[in-house]
């Protein structure tokens, strides 16, 4: 093969005839975070593959720290992480008579000017 | 063309065919209707799953080969600020493979499964990755004009109801107007430099020309049609409009250079619709099916460094790792 790439050409591809990847070769996936400013959360950005965190890390500074700010990476294995399923949705809404969990909700106003308008009350 | 949404005839059949549980069916389909998007968790039509995966698969692929046409012109850029953009942009095509092999992971097939795809040649990538860079002009019309291409079908796909593959194309766009922009200046040097760097470029443009109408694939009228992923917001825009749509952007920020395209139809008409020459469908064909310059040299690279870079990996490996599908 004569390619316009000099670095193609030094190839040896007679030494590379097997290539295909061999199964079960994965490596452990890791769920990554990303904090760009300090006192900022560290927010889900995706993954990366790699054996060990040492080298999640640096692959992950390499993958989603190339621009930007960023204070800290972290990683954690995706088995360790557990989710709620997303059939289950709907335990997350709230019901109209969660009112009281509410600020606007507390409305005391009125109640103040009623009790001063009667006991004649001035300030 | 990036990630192709053309259906084969037979895919094209069976997704007319294949029966759903209608009610999961009508629930999927209402909260695309409603703009939610799908996660990896949620129900979804076979063939859903299996067109996404196709596509993303391919425009992952993509994004692997096309580093190796530009890498070839890092050790010889001509000034020490262009090596260092071209290997950052090199470096950012790699990393859009990486996001786009973990989205289309969350599907269900392996990143080695895929790339096993790519070397046997089962999986496609983008047919453009198939032509020679050969000289420091191909590198600023890739930069300049095929990531223009690219980042008009990636806008239009971010849009798209697939969520992991959503969030993978917002951040790969903002990468890309890095590209973009420092395409473009590379070519306004070249066009507003010597006669040699003038000629340069023209020649690479002339070689670019067909490519370019190729990249968004074959005609409306040529391509198989699905309604349903369209429905699906899998497909947001016909080839014809994304080529439009390149077309109108990209065409006057060449002319305006005083460079020409070799082809004496190109011109827009009344209804703002481009209208150009034949662009030789058969050697789209011809170079998809693996005719064409480079592709045996693309592949041959990449079977190379799997081969070469196996015991790596493999001294790396933990074997008593299961492999876990990524959360989103
Ligand atoms: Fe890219
Ligand atoms: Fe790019």
């Amino acid at each position: 093969m004569s390619s316009l790439d000099p670095r193609v050409n030094r190839l040896d591809f007679k030494k590379a005839t097997d290539g295909e990847v061999h199964t079960n070769s994965h490596l452990i996936t890791w769920e990554v975070f990303h904090q760009d400013k300090r006192g900022k959360q560290a927010v889900h950005v995706g993954i990366v593959h790699a054996s060990t965190p040492e080298m999640a890390l640096i692959l992950a500074k390499e993958q989603y720290a190339r621009r930007g700010k960023t204070t800290n990476l972290w990683v954690a294995k995706t088995s360790d992480v557990y989710t709620f399923s997303t059939h289950d949705e709907d335990i997350f809404e709230t019901t109209p008579e969660k009112t009281f969990r509410d600020p606007a909700f507390y409305k005391v106003r009125d109640r103040i000017e009623k009790f001063q308008n009667r006991n004649k009350v001035t300030i | 063309m990036y990630g192709s949404t053309n259906l084969s005839e037979e895919d094209a059949r069976r997704m007319n065919t294949t029966v759903e549980d209608p009610e999961k069916l009508e629930a999927f389909e209402a909260r695309i209707a409603r703009g939610e998007k799908i996660e990896p968790q949620d129900w979804m039509p076979v063939e859903y799953r299996k067109q996404l995966i196709r596509m993303i698969e391919q425009h992952a692929h993509s994004e692997i080969v096309g580093a190796l046409p530009e890498g070839t012109w890092i050790t010889r850029a001509p000034n020490f600020r262009r090596k260092l953009a071209l290997i950052a942009k090199v470096q950012d095509e790699v990393g859009h493979g990486q996001l786009l092999y973990s989205a289309a992971e969350t599907l269900g097939k392996t990143r080695e499964e895929m790339m096993n795809d790519l070397l046997s040649g089962k999986s496609k990538y983008s047919n453009v990755f198939n032509y020679p860079a050969n000289t420091w002009a191909d590198i600023a019309v890739i930069g300049f004009l095929v990531d223009g291409a690219a980042i008009v079908n990636q806008t239009i796909n971010s849009k798209g109801s697939y969520g992991p593959y959503c969030r993978a194309l917002e951040r790969i766009c903002y990468e890309e107007s890095f590209h973009l922009k420092q395409g473009h200046d590379n070519v306004v040097y070249l066009a507003t430099g010597t006669k040699h760097q003038r000629a340069i470029l023209q020649d690479a443009i002339n070689r670019w020309y067909r490519p370019l109408l190729h990249f968004f694939g074959p005609p409306d009228v040529q391509s198989a049609h699905s309604e349903k992923l369209m429905k699906w917001k899998v497909k947001l825009a016909s080839n014809d409009d994304m080529r439009n749509q390149f077309l109108d952007m990209y065409v006057p920020k060449i002319l305006e250079l005083d460079i020409t395209f070799p082809d004496p139809n190109l011109k827009k008409n009344e209804d703002g619709i481009w209208e150009f020459s034949d662009p030789d469908w058969d050697e789209f064909k011809r170079v998809i099916n693996g005719d064409g310059p480079c592709n045996a040299e693309r592949i041959a690279v990449r079977k190379f460094a799997e081969e070469a870079g196996r015991w790596v990996r493999q001294a790396l490996m933990n074997p008593s790792e299961k492999y876990q599908v990524p959360l989103a």
